[in-house]
C-alpha cells in the first residue's frame, strides 16, 4: 500500500483500529472522564449546574443513608440473580454437553432464539404469566385454589424472575463453551481407573468447567446490577434499582452532578468486581497451565 | 462406592438434569408463548381467559401511526447500525489477530468494554459530554451509541473465526502478485463470511433492540420501538401490545432464522462443489 511498508506494518494496523479507536475515545473513555469532572460541579436548579467545585454531590452520596439502600439492594438482587443462574443454568449446559440427541444443535439454537427477540418484549411477556389476569392467577382461580388474585406482579421476586428470563441464556452458553473444551479422553479415563460417574463428574468435569461457570456468574452479575428496564417495568417503585435512581436522578430531577456521581459510583463497584474476578480468574489459569 | 451404584447414581442424576433442563425451556419461552396466544385474543383486556380469535388488534396496530414511525426509525437506525459495525468491526478484528502493534492488549480490552459497562453508565456519560460541550442529540450520535454498543460482538465473532483462518493463504495470494486489498478480498473475506454475516446479523438485532441507552440519547421526540413500547406500557397493558410483540418477535426471529437458513445451503451448495474440483 505504502512505500516501504512491511507486511505487518503497525502503522497499517493503527489505519484499520482507527475508526473503532476513535469511537471508543470519543463515546466511551471521554464521556466517562467527564462523568467524573461533573461530579464535582456545584448543582444550581433542575437542568442548570455551575462549573464551581464543590464535593457537595460526594459528600451527600457518602453520607445520606436512601443513596446505600439502593446500592445494597441492587448488589443482593445481582447477587442473587447470579447465584440461581448458575444453578440452573449449568444443569442445562451440562445435559447439551453431554446428551446422544441427534439435534443438539437445536438446543443450542433455542438458547440464542431469546438474544432476538426484544428485551422488552422478553420482560414485559411476564405481565402475562404474573399479573392478575395471568396464566397462574387465572389457573388457581379456576381451580379453586385460590379466591383472590396473588400479588405476584411488581415484587422483588418478579424482578429477579425477569432478571433470570434474560440472563439464563448467558450463563448456560458460558459454561456450555468451557465444558465443550474439556479433553472427553480424561473422564473415560477417570472412570476406568475406577472412579463412579459422581466422582468422575466431581474430580474432572466440575473443576475443568469453573471458569466458564465463574465468567457466567460476573456477566450475570454485573448486567443484573446495571438493569434499567427489568425493574421499570416489573418492580414496584420500591424495587428501583440503582440504574432506575440514576435515570430518575437524570431525567426526572434534571440533577446531572448527581446523576454523574452516582454513575461513577456503579461504575467503580461494578468494576471492582470485575477487577477481582481478573484477579481470581488469572490465578486459576495458572492452575490450570500447571495442572495440564 | 463400586462402579455399580455410581451409575445408578449416575442414572439418577441424569434424569434430574434432563428434567432441570426441560423446566428451564419451558421458564425461557411460556411467557413468550403467552404473549403470542393472548394477541389473537378477542377480549377488551390484555389477559387471559381466551374469550376468542380475533385478529382485531393486528388491525388496530396497522392504523398506529405513532408504532409505525417508530417501527421506521428503529429499522433505519439498525440497518445503518448493522453495516457500519461490521465493516470497521472487521477491519478492527483483522488487525488485532493478524498484526502486532504497542497497545494492543489494551486495545483489545477496551474493545469488548462497551459490552460489559451497563448501558445506564453509557448513556448517562455521553449525554453528560454532549451536554458538556453544548450539543444537541440529534439521530446521527444515536446510531454511533448504536455502533459503539454493536462493536464488541462483531469484533469478538469475527476474531474467533480469523484465528482459525491460517495467514498463509493470505501471503501466498500477495506473493503471487496480488495487492493488499485483492488479497483480503478474495481470500480474507470468502473464509470470514459465515463470522461477517453473524456479526452483522447481531449487530442488526443489538441496534433494534436496544432499550436504556436510547432512551438517554435519543433526540427530543424520536421513539425508537423498544423506547414506544415502554411508553405505551406506561399507559396500560393492552392486547395492541402483545400483537406488537409477536410482529416484533416474527421480525426479529424471522430475520436472522433466514439468514442462517440461506448461509447453510449456501455452504451446503459449495461443499457438494468442493470434491469435484479436488479429483479435478
Amino acid at each position: 500500500m505504502t512505500k516501504g511498508w512491511t507486511l505487518y506494518d503497525p502503522r497499517l494496523a493503527w489505519m484499520l483500529v482507527a475508526p473503532v479507536l476513535l469511537l471508543l475515545i470519543f463515546f466511551l473513555l471521554l464521556p466517562i472522564a467527564m462523568m467524573a469532572v461533573y461530579t464535582f460541579f456545584t448543582f444550581v436548579t433542575a437542568g442548570v449546574e455551575q462549573g464551581t467545585l464543590t464535593v457537595a454531590n460526594w459528600h451527600e452520596f457518602f453520607t445520606d443513608s436512601y443513596y446505600h439502600g439502593f446500592l445494597l439492594k441492587t448488589l443482593r438482587v445481582g447477587a442473587m440473580t447470579a447465584l440461581i443462574c448458575g444453578v440452573f443454568g449449568y444443569f442445562p449446559a451440562y445435559f447439551i454437553w453431554a446428551t446422544t440427541f441427534k439435534h443438539k444443535w437445536l438446543l443450542l439454537l433455542l438458547l440464542i432464539v431469546p438474544f432476538w427477540i426484544s428485551f422488552t418484549i422478553r420482560t414485559f411477556s411476564w405481565i402475562n404469566i404474573l399479573g392478575e389476569q395471568g396464566v397462574i392467577n387465572v389457573t388457581l382461580l379456576r381451580l379453586g385454589l385460590i379466591h383472590e388474585p396473588l400479588q405476584m406482579l411488581y415484587t422483588e421476586g418478579a424482578v429477579i424472575l425477569g432478571l433470570l428470563h434474560f440472563l439464563l441464556p448467558y450463563m448456560i452458553l458460558n459454561v456450555y463453551v468451557s465444558l465443550e473444551s474439556i479433553d472427553r479422553t480424561l473422564i473415560s479415563a477417570a472412570r476406568s481407573m475406577g472412579c463412579t460417574s459422581a466422582q468422575a463428574f466431581r474430580e474432572v468435569t466440575l473443576p475443568l468447567s469453573l471458569p466458564g461457570l465463574a465468567a457466567g456468574l460476573l456477566l450475570c452479575f454485573v448486567l443484573a446490577a446495571g438493569s434499567y428496564v427489568t425493574p421499570q417495568l416489573l418492580g414496584a417503585g420500591r424495587d428501583a434499582l440503582f440504574g432506575n435512581l440514576i435515570y430518575d436522578t437524570i431525567m426526572g430531577q434534571l440533577n446531572w452532578p448527581m446523576g454523574a456521581t452516582l454513575s461513577i459510583v456503579l461504575f467503580v463497584v461494578l468494576g471492582f468486581f470485575a477487577a477481582i474476578y481478573t484477579r481470581y480468574m488469572g490465578m486459576s489459569q495458572i492452575v490450570k497451565g500447571l495442572g495440564g | 462406592m463400586t462402579a455399580r451404584t455410581g451409575d445408578k447414581e449416575g442414572r439418577w442424576a441424569w434424569r434430574l438434569t434432563g428434567f432441570i433442563t426441560v423446566c428451564v425451556y419451558i421458564f425461557m419461552f411460556a411467557p413468550i408463548i403467552a404473549t403470542v396466544v393472548l394477541s389473537f385474543n378477542s377480549s377488551m383486556f390484555g389477559g387471559f381467559p381466551m374469550t376468542g380469535f380475533s385478529l382485531q388488534w393486528y388491525v388496530k396496530l396497522l392504523g398506529n401511526e405513532q408504532v409505525l414511525a417508530a417501527f421506521r426509525t428503529s429499522l433505519w437506525i439498525a440497518v445503518v447500525t448493522a453495516i457500519v459495525t461490521t465493516a470497521v468491526g472487521l477491519v478492527t478484528a483483522f488487525a488485532l489477530v493478524r498484526f502486532d502493534f504497542r497497545g494492543k492488549q489494551i486495545l483489545s480490552t477496551l474493545v469488548i468494554l462497551p459490552a460489559l459497562v451497563p448501558e445506564t453508565i453509557l448513556g448517562v456519560g455521553l449525554l453528560v459530554l454532549i451536554k458538556a460541550v453544548d450539543q444537541p442529540r440529534t439521530l446521527l450520535i444515536l446510531v454511533l451509541g448504536h455502533i459503539l454498543l454493536a462493536v464488541p460482538y462483531v469484533v469478538l465473532i469475527v476474531q474467533a473465526r480469523m484465528v482459525g483462518v491460517r495467514r498463509v493463504y493470505e501471503e501466498a495470494a500477495l506473493s503471487l502478485g496480488a495487492s493488499r486489498l485483492a488479497s483480503f478480498r478474495e481470500i480474507t473475506l470468502p473464509l470470514l463470511l459465515p463470522a461477517v454475516i453473524a456479526g452483522a446479523l447481531l449487530a442488526f438485532t443489538i441496534s433494534f433492540d436496544n432499550t436504556s441507552a436510547s432512551l438517554f440519547w435519543r433526540p427530543a421526540g424520536v421513539e425508537t420501538m423498544p423506547t414506544q413500547i415502554l411508553s405505551m406500557l406506561k399507559i396500560s397493558i393492552s392486547p395492541e401490545i402483545n400483537a406488537l410483540g409477536t410482529v416484533m418477535i416474527l421480525v426479529t426471529v424471522g430475520i436472522p432464522l433466514i439468514g442462517g437458513l440461506i448461509l447453510q445451503s449456501l455452504t451446503r451448495l459449495k461443499r457438494r462443489g468442493e470434491p469435484k474440483e479436488e479429483t479435478q
